[in-house]
């Protein structure tokens, strides 16, 4: 829960897009599409479990059970 | 102090978001998110210190404790439907953002009743 998970976030979208560019100049369609899926499922991965966190926090905090 | 890092930290996430934004959307989204959740954590604790006062308030002036919760649940319902709904419609998508609201809505009326009811019998009560 800290701040480092916004520029682990930025990072990976940054580099998914350089490469995603970069393999479409080599002309492999296909692996660019799947090296950008790849990036977003991990970014997914982050944030759900972020927002797991904060959901939990947020029913013990309420008592929204 | 920490709104001097929060301030900073949300430039920075704009910055980033605007970088994501023309090659990859869905991360740009997946940055608003994330930042969203990570101040809503940071000032949960702040949220708790008022909700231990209040509830100290309430056994105090021996208010019935169930008001009270029904009370904490309707803010923490309005606090996360409006977490999401602002998100979609950052995300330009109106519908599932006005959707989220009317579902709170609906939860928050439903959860009210009880209290409404217990008003309207004081109420009678007080009339001879």
């Amino acid at each position: 829960m800290d701040i480092s998970i916004i520029f682990k976030i930025a990072g990976i979208g940054i580099l998914t897009a350089v490469l995603h560019s970069i393999l479409k100049q080599f002309g492999k369609e296909e692996q660019a599409h799947l090296a950008t899926l790849a990036g977003v499922t991990i970014v997914l991965f982050m944030v759900i479990q972020l927002l797991s966190g904060l959901f939990d926090y947020v029913r013990s905090v309420f008592s929204l059970y | 102090m920490e709104i001097l890092q929060i301030v900073g930290l949300g430039l920075i996430t704009t910055v980033f978001y605007l970088i994501l934004k023309e090659r990859k959307e869905e991360i740009a989204i997946a940055l608003t998110i994330a930042f969203t959740a990570l101040i809503f954590v940071l000032m949960m604790d702040k949220i708790q210190a008022v909700l231990q006062v209040f509830e100290d308030l309430a056994l105090k002036a021996n208010v019935n404790m169930f008001y009270l919760t029904t009370v904490f649940k309707i803010i923490g319902i309005a606090y996360i439907a409006e977490f999401g709904a602002q998100i979609c419609r950052d995300a330009d998508s109106e519908a599932i953002a006005g959707k989220i609201e009317f579902a709170a809505k609906i939860i928050i009326m439903v959860l009210a009743i009880p209290i409404m009811v217990a008003i309207l019998e004081t109420i009678v009560r007080l009339i001879p």
